[in-house]
């Protein structure tokens, strides 16, 4: 799907948020950028999304840049349009394509449905809690069909249960959509049972440092399982030494 | 208890205010009180009234006009980097420039003593407008900018659906403060216009009263004007929530 070569990005005042990443993106993976704050994983990210452009090195899609819609983009904050109702800000991203109200509707109240908020259409942002706010975030990601779903600490704002529960909603959600993710993190516990490949970064400059694998099929036991342990302690271990 | 206690309060004051001019023996020409101040009002009602009308006319007609303004030019600034240097020190020199020095220029070059009068009070009332205004279009947090530009929203469509929308509140917040404002410019016009024989508004009749030593007519128009500020503050107060509240987002 895509392939970032090299890519590098320094800000004006001298910090260099990212130096030399690289990284091949496929369809229907899920894969977590795990590091501490400052290690360019948010800014990898919107050079993916194409917010940000590389100072160096560049990114290579194999069929082309996405058209508008082709990527979903999940912000840590839900950032939505606080005047508007759910189904207003799920419909946003279709509207803002040209689709008509009706036309759009159906898919709007679908992607509303498919993560959990039916009933809720009406609902105005101030009225729904910070995990149904983010869960109006993602049903407004996915309501183009997104290749690709960029997601930058979207639960890093809620508290355990409520991220708990929203971790396995997202992975039930990406058997469905099938699309790829890429989905930025600090949480070591958060990024082994979600992705299926784990990129280790470093900062100072910002850079990729090294891979894991998973082979973890999560589901509601994951969380127990001694393969979800040996993986945690796995990346534990390799972003100590990544770090060192 | 507490809902009558601003009132009661006022009363009491009033009472107050009479007791002690009557006790004290205080000339009518100095501080009359508050019964005076009545009977002057029932003396000529219509005159007061008309005189309240005009003004709040040239108030309104001015607050519309730098609401269009203040809107426009707060839209254009935040569309373009070079509007926004072109507009801004002008906008605050405008603002740093006392009214009662720029108003009988207004009036010489305007001609038309009415439209002068606005044009004075919608320089007043201009800037919190204009101010609010442009803070509010530049609100939207910087996520929802990069949503639209993620979504291939282009400029128009972005204003149409982010920033106006998230401007609305600080717009009418600005339109609450210009409101006060508009009255106050359309008074000092008024007095700087009735000053050379434009006889119109509360302010000319204030002004008048002053010379003929009529205080408590005089009065009787300045209360008038204070109320006339209450009404158009909780007016549009009311109007902004009722506003939002409809939105949805009071």
């Amino acid at each position: 799907m895509l392939t970032v070569n090299n890519v590098g990005r320094r800000f004006p005042g001298g910090v260099e948020a990212l130096r030399d990443a690289s990284l091949r993106l496929t369809e229907s993976d899920f894969v977590a950028l795990l590091g501490p704050s400052g290690c360019g994983k948010s800014t990898l990210l919107r050079l993916i999304a194409g917010l940000d452009q590389p100072d160096s090195g560049r990114l290579a899609w194999d069929d082309g840049p996405p058209e508008p819609g082709g990527i979903g983009y999940v912000f840590q904050d839900a950032t939505l349009l606080p005047w508007a109702t759910a189904e207003d800000n799920v419909f946003l991203p279709l509207r803002l394509r040209g689709l008509s109200r009706d036309a759009a509707m159906p898919r709007v109240h679908a992607a509303l449905h498919g993560v959990g908020l039916a009933g809720f259409e009406k609902s105005r942002p101030r009225q729904l809690s910070g995990g149904m706010r983010m869960r109006v975030s993602i049903a407004r990601a996915l309501v183009t069909k997104p290749r690709l779903l960029l997601m930058d600490e979207p639960f890093a704002a809620l508290d355990e249960f409520t991220r708990h529960k929203l971790q396995a909603d997202l992975l039930e959600v990406w058997h469905q959509a099938g699309c790829t993710v890429v989905f930025v993190t600090h949480s070591i516990y958060e990024a082994a049972f979600l992705a299926r490949r784990i990129v280790l970064m470093t900062p100072r400059p910002g850079r990729i440092d090294r891979e894991i694998a998973s082979s973890l099929t999560s589901g509601p036991e994951t969380r127990l399982a001694p393969a979800y342990a040996a993986l945690v302690a796995e990346i534990t271990r390799g972003m100590g030494e990544a770090l060192r | 208890m507490m809902k009558w206690a601003p009132a009661l309060f006022g009363l009491l004051a009033l009472g107050l205010w009479e007791a002690a001019v009557r006790i004290a023996e205080v000339p009518v020409y100095q501080l009359p009180g508050p019964i005076a101040i009545i009977g002057a009002f029932v003396a000529d009602p219509l005159g007061l009234l008309q005189a309240l009308a005009s003004t709040l006319f040239v108030t309104f007609a001015a607050l519309l006009v730098a609401a269009v303004l203040g809107a426009a030019m707060a839209a254009g600034m935040s569309a373009s980097r070079l509007a926004q240097a072109a507009i801004q020190p002008w906008a605050v020199a405008l603002q740093v420039t006392p009214l009662p020095a720029i108003a009988p220029l207004i009036i010489i070059w305007v001609g038309e003593p009415l439209v002068a009068l606005i044009v004075c009070a919608t320089i007043v009332a201009f800037f919190p407008l204009f101010a609010n205004t442009a803070t509010g279009l530049a609100s939207a947090p910087l996520e929802l900018n990069d949503l639209f530009r993620l979504y291939g929203a282009n400029r128009w469509k972005t204003m149409a659906l982010l920033r106006v929308p998230a401007a609305l509140p600080y717009f009418l917040s600005g339109l609450r403060i210009s409101g006060g404002l508009a009255l106050v410019g359309a008074v000092v016009a008024e007095l700087v216009a009735g000053s050379g024989g434009f006889a119109s508004g509360l302010a000319y009749r204030i002004l008048e009263s002053s010379f003929r030593l009529e205080m408590p007519r005089m009065f009787a128009a300045l209360v008038l004007l204070a109320l006339a500020g209450i009404l158009i503050n909780f007016g549009l107060g009311a109007l902004g929530q009722a506003i939002l509240k409809r939105r949805g987002a009071a």
